[in-house]
């Protein structure tokens, strides 16, 4: 393994030049995004560099590792804060540095009339600090705190107008459903501690192989737990929606390209765990699916842009956690569609991004239509979204979805079956709400008022959306082309030789199946949102659209299962600890009080009886010696 | 004459001093007690800097005989765990005092009596720490509860009398269970090696079963009652609103972990098969803690209270590792208490400045501070971060240490814990977006940020929770011998890998 | 001679004395029982002298005497500070220790 210093470069200039600009306060006002998109830039130059040397070397001498200092050493508990860079976190570190930087310059020109833009920009480079950290950290421990940082970094953001109480709302539902998954990687450090005695990826996965399957089965329960926190995963899933409070650029970086999918890069990283234990594996792909279809569900009635796109973030997310649950034959496919999504996703957060700026941030689709005309650039950078994502080929998502589909169907008998069939038919909801979303948006007639003034945004907006156009165009073939993702990932993920497999379907079975399947999304979304969309929602229709338009009832159960009974009990608890505990210590001073009031009254001041009293003493006495000397 | 007894009488030297001042000048009164205080730490430092890490006995050691017929000496000397204790003590003082520039004049008496009070009370708690003789260590427990008696009573505000009563009874029962056991302890010690209450000597006795629980006990319900261990907090909360925040940062940081300092010195070292025995409850008790403190600290409405139950859940945090008896949860604990010195003294502090502008502590009179002030908000918000142990700032490593202590052991008990993470988050994001966030409360546009001697005064706790959350092991450091010399004691080895290689 | 009857009759005048004590309010006539009582213990010390034939009890006697003297004086002055004072010369009036 080779070692290297220039690592910690990588988290150390955002999160300084972070720290500069929150410090400096209004000072930095004029300048402080440029310098915080400078940093952002540098660390993608520096993750370029480091990917190109990278590829100059071979084999086990790609990854490079950088320790910093001892963190913790306590007893055996032995935390080095140090860094890797492999395979599979370079493909991580450029996906975060590139994006983040497009949107960087994006937020520039989007962010340009808030009277807190220095702030912002802070904030994203602490994101890209933290996530970077997330994703270098060579020990569960350096991960969990990178963990925790984008979770910080997702809060602040999310509650950038944190003065409207909804948005502040929002933000605080994203950081304690987050906390839910942190106590499951908490856990899961805590039991690879127990068992291994180190909480580094190497020393684990050096240990698997003596570990009990129970303790494994544990371990992968655990890191599932924490990714489906992260990842906005069944049942964790109901925070993603209201996390699009924050501001678009945000939504794109955070809650789309990066940080929602650290979950996948956990169970990637911990591959060896879940090799191990074929019950975690079996409850990854139970999560993944319901997750795919659920998320594709809740997008089909979502009238707000940027929910509809979220509720499609999770169902894809959905399909990348369903690949990890594969086995070895999936990471690659999972990493594959991870990094097209990024640029598919954000390219058409940033799309939605665009539109608002243009309609004075209205998100509601049913207000909008024929902005195509409008807006040609931001039409015609989303459409290159559009047909990635539902999987048109040459398209980046075509290549990357039908190989999760494909690989779902050869898992064999009827796990194949069930999970190729529900990837399947995501990929045809998909294809429907995503049309839903372009008709609503670009065709059709003109639903938007006077007042609003659609323009195409300035370049520096469009830019970062023309390039993210280009990846969505191109990146799935370069990714396929001579099967360079697999190949590149193979030796990371314990993967070589896994071409062999026992094939259900041919894979052009499969692309023909799921094209069609999209065409079929396709139509009906047109033909049903092609004319006549009211500008309110229509409120006469099914139960089933009313319940999947409330999200498929998530917050209604975790109000009724969750909240309710958590504050009932808090209130029981305030209840019994001022009358019940407290009552007792009270109780104990009540009856001290009150036998001092009745012995109070003996004390009456009358002589005669105090001379009564001293009589009957004398006597007592008496009587007592008496009876003792008998 | 040892560094520690200077650092001990130095207060008491301030105090004779501040008498000496020409009346008038309160001013001049407050600049001396800080200044005292500044000297006290600046030789807490040199001490920490001449501390041998790598030796687990006592160091700095001073025996003078006090009470001769008894065997009762006046005996100091310190182990990691009292050197960062003491540390902890000589940082707050100063702070508090800078902090609460203006607490001391609306008080009952004078603020030359509450500069006086402050200083004894530094005296006390450097002695309790570096106390080896158990009854000198006894004294001083008791003694203590004087100062805080009038600090509340004289210069807190609401229920001040009241309060001060509750605390004052509370502690003394405490304080007459430990002194029957101190006395048992010392008839069995007269007993087998004769007159001493020196702990080193007094943890070589050998007791009945029976008598080593009753004795435990009399330690333990004293500490129990001192670092509030589930049911025997309710004084706890009643102290914190109506104390002054000075007040209440000494007592919760500072005073509250003489309970749990207590509990490793005297209840482990002196009583360790007694201490197994009581594991079991024990750790019941501290999940209790945890979990109950954390749920009365969301449906709180005073922002004091709120701080309070926090602290009742962090105890719960300590209490857990101590028990848990691995060099993690160990370790873990004893720096469980510096941070919780310190992020609590953050929280009280701000908390205290947002009260004393705003005129109330009700959670719900706050709102939309983020936008008014917002270096005050970011100052509650970093504190805030702290209590729900964020990674990066040091409360974060003494719980995760704590946490993974316990898991070795006692991994159902762990778990249990863990949970408690989320409710940290409930409990503080519910206040920070009720206080700091959402549109500002009327009466609120015109709140004043911080001034430049509040900015003083929170910038180094605030730098020192940062700095120990990336880089704890100078800390950790001092701690483990210290750890591993309490193991020891009680004959207990860390848990193996389960997995071996 | 039996010495017991000497014993009794002490006894009675003690008991004459205490109850008078208790029972009466007037300040002059608790003051007389007082008295009483205390004769009546001089009556069993001069009794004992009497039986173990010295004068130890006899002497104790005379001590009492002169510790009685003392008391009538400061006592019978309070009593006429007291009467002045309220114009009563009833121990119940003067139940002011209660509060």
């Amino acid at each position: 393994m080779t070692t290297s210093s220039n690592l910690v470069y990588l988290i150390a200039l955002p999160l300084f030049s972070s720290a500069i600009l929150l410090l400096l306060g209004r000072i930095a006002d004029k300048w402080g995004h440029l310098v915080a998109t400078l940093v952002s830039a540098s660390t993608f130059v520096i993750a370029a560099v480091e990917f190109f040397a990278m590829r100059q070397r071979s084999g086990d001498a790609r990854a490079i590792h950088q320790d910093l200092f001892t963190w913790i050493s306590v007893g055996s508990f032995n935390v080095h804060a140090s860094l890797l860079l492999d395979q599979l976190s370079i493909c991580f570190v450029l996906l975060i540095t590139g994006v983040g930087t497009l949107i960087h310059i994006y937020s520039i020109a989007y962010m340009s009339h808030d009277h807190d833009r220095r702030r912002f920009f802070a904030f994203l480079n602490l994101f890209v600090a933290a996530m970077l950290l997330l994703v270098l950290g060579d020990s569960y421990l350096n991960l969990y705190v990178g963990w925790e940082g984008v979770g910080l970094a997702s809060y602040l953001l999310i509650g950038f107008w944190n003065q409207k109480p909804n948005y502040a709302v929002a933000a605080k539902k994203a950081f304690v459903a987050n906390r839910i998954g942190d106590v499951g990687l908490s856990l899961a450090i805590m039991i690879a501690f127990a068992q291994f005695g180190t909480v580094s990826f190497s020393g684990v996965e050096a240990g698997v192989p003596h570990a009990s399957t129970a303790a494994l089965t544990a371990l992968g329960a655990m890191l599932l737990l924490a990714a489906a926190g992260k990842s906005a995963q069944f049942p964790l899933q109901s925070w993603l929606g209201d996390a699009m409070a924050g501001p678009t650029p945000v939504s794109a970086l955070i809650h789309a390209a990066t940080m929602v999918t650290a979950g996948v890069y956990l169970i990637t990283r911990s591959h060896f765990v879940f090799d191990a234990s074929p019950t975690a594996q079996t409850m990854v792909l139970v999560v993944g699916a319901i997750t795919l279809l659920f998320g594709a569900l809740v997008g089909t009635a979502k009238d707000d842009i940027k929910k509809a796109l979220a509720a499609s973030t999770m169902s894809q997310i959905g399909y990348m956690i369903l690949a990890t649950g594969l086995g070895p034959v999936g990471y690659a496919f999972a990493i594959m569609h991870l990094l097209t999504h990024g640029f598919f996703k954000a390219g058409m957060f940033l799309g939605a991004g665009s539109v608002m700026h243009g309609m004075n941030d209205e998100v509601n689709m049913r207000r909008y239509g024929a902005i195509g005309k409008v807006m040609p650039i931001t039409a015609i950078t989303f459409g290159l979204g559009y047909l990635a994502i539902i999987g048109v080929p040459p398209f980046a998502g075509f290549y990357s979805k039908d190989k999760i589909i494909e690989t779902a169907f050869n898992a064999g008998g009827a796990k194949g079956v069930i999970v190729g069939g529900a990837a399947l038919l995501g990929a045809a909801i998909t294809a429907f709400y995503m049309t839903r979303v372009i008709v609503l948006t670009f065709t059709g007639t003109k639903r938007w008022d006077d007042e609003a003034h659609p323009h195409e945004s300035p370049s520096l907006m469009w830019i970062p959306m023309v390039v993210l156009a280009i990846g969505s165009v191109a990146s799935g073939f370069l990714f396929n082309s001579g099967h360079a993702m697999v190949n590149w990932l193979a030796p990371v993920v314990n993967a070589a030789g896994i071409h062999d497999e026992k094939e259900l379907l041919p894979p052009l079975t499969v692309s023909l199946l799921a094209l069609g399947v999209v065409a079929v999304g396709v139509a009906i979304a047109i033909l049903k949102y092609r004319t006549n969309v009211a500008a309110e929602a229509p409120e006469d229709v099914s139960i089933l659209t009313k319940i999947v338009r409330r999200d498929l009832l998530q917050d209604d159960f975790n109000d009724r299962v969750l909240v309710r009974p958590g504050q009932a009990l808090t209130r029981f608890f305030v209840a019994m600890d001022n009358n019940f505990i407290d009552g007792i210590v009270r109780g104990v001073g009540g009856v001290v009080a009150v036998s001092s009031t009745n012995l109070r009254k003996i004390q009456n001041g009358y002589v005669r009886s105090y001379a009564l009293i001293m009589v009957i003493g004398v006597l007592a006495l008496i009587a007592t010696i008496w009876m003792v000397t008998l | 004459m040892s560094i520690v007894s200077v650092l001990e009488l130095l207060p008491l030297i301030g105090v004779i001093g501040l008498f000496v001042l020409p009346k008038g000048s309160t001013t001049l009164v407050k600049q001396f007690a800080i200044g005292v205080s500044v000297v006290d730490l600046a030789i807490s430092i040199v001490m920490a800097l001449r501390f041998n890490r790598g030796v687990s006995a006592m160091q700095f050691v001073e025996s003078r005989n006090w009470i001769s017929s008894f065997g009762i000496k006046y005996a100091v000397g310190i182990d990691g765990i009292a050197l960062v204790l003491i540390l902890m003590t000589t940082v707050l003082v100063p702070i508090v005092l800078l902090a609460g520039w203006n607490e001391s004049e609306n008080g009952r008496w004078s603020p030359r009596v509450y500069y006086a009070l402050i200083l004894v009370l530094e005296t006390m708690m450097i002695g309790v720490f570096a106390a080896t003789d158990v009854f000198l260590f006894y004294v001083i427990f008791e003694a203590m509860l004087i100062p805080v008696y009038f600090l509340i009573g004289g210069y807190g505000r609401g229920e001040r009398a009241q309060a001060a009563m509750k605390f004052l009874l509370y502690s003394l029962l405490g304080g007459l269970l430990m002194l029957a056991a101190v006395i048992g302890t010392y008839v069995i010690a007269t007993n087998q090696i004769g007159s001493t209450f020196d702990v080193t000597a007094l943890s070589g006795l050998h007791i009945d079963s029976a008598t080593e629980n009753m004795l435990f006990l009399g330690f333990f319900i004293a500490f129990a009652i001192k670092a509030p261990l589930w049911p025997l907090h309710t004084w706890l909360p009643t102290a914190a609103k109506s104390a002054t925040p000075a007040t209440s940062v000494l007592l919760l940081g500072v005073l509250d972990k003489v309970g749990t300092y207590g509990m490793i010195r005297f209840c482990i070292t002196l009583f360790p098969h007694a201490a197994h025995t009581f594991t079991p409850a024990i750790i019941v008790l501290s999940l209790i803690s945890i979990l109950y403190g954390a749920f009365l600290a969301i449906g709180q409405k005073d922002i004091n209270g709120l701080i309070a139950f926090t602290s009742i859940s962090h105890f719960g945090f300590i209490t857990l590792g101590i028990f848990a008896m691995t060099s993690q949860g160990l370790t873990g604990a004893s720096l469980y208490m510096v941070n919780h010195g310190f992020s609590t003294a953050a929280l009280f502090l701000v908390a205290g400045w947002m009260a004393s502008r705003r005129g109330s502590t009700k959670i719900d009179d706050f709102g939309g501070l983020q936008r008014v002030t917002p270096v005050m908000a970011w100052a509650f918000f970093i504190a805030g971060m702290s209590a729900l142990a964020l990674p990066g700032l040091s409360s974060f490593v003494s719980e995760f240490l704590v946490l993974v202590g316990t898991f070795t052991r006692y991994p159902l008990a762990a778990i249990v814990g863990t949970t408690g993470i989320v409710l940290a988050a409930l409990y503080v994001l519910l206040t920070v977006q009720k206080s700091l966030h959402g549109p500002t409360t009327p009466g609120n546009e015109s709140l004043t940020d911080l001034n430049l001697r509040e900015k003083i005064a929170i910038a180094p706790v605030i730098a020192i929770l940062v700095f120990f959350g990336f880089f704890p092991k100078p800390i950790t450091d001092v701690l483990n011998p210290a750890s591993h010399q309490v193991m020891t004691h009680a004959g207990v080895e860390d848990p193996q890998p389960k997995a071996g290689k | 001679m039996d010495i017991s009857n000497y014993l009794y009759l002490s006894a009675i005048l003690f008991t004459i004395g205490a109850v008078g004590v208790v029972v009466r309010r007037n300040a002059i006539v608790v003051f007389m029982c007082v008295e009483l009582m205390l004769n009546a213990a001089n009556l069993a010390f001069v009794t004992f002298s009497r039986v173990n034939g010295d004068l130890v009890g006899q002497v104790a006697s005379l001590f009492t005497m002169v510790v009685a003297a003392c008391e009538v004086v400061v006592g019978l002055a309070i009593i006429v500070t007291m009467y002045r004072s309220r114009r009563s010369a009833s121990v119940d009036d003067a139940s002011l220790l209660k509060r």
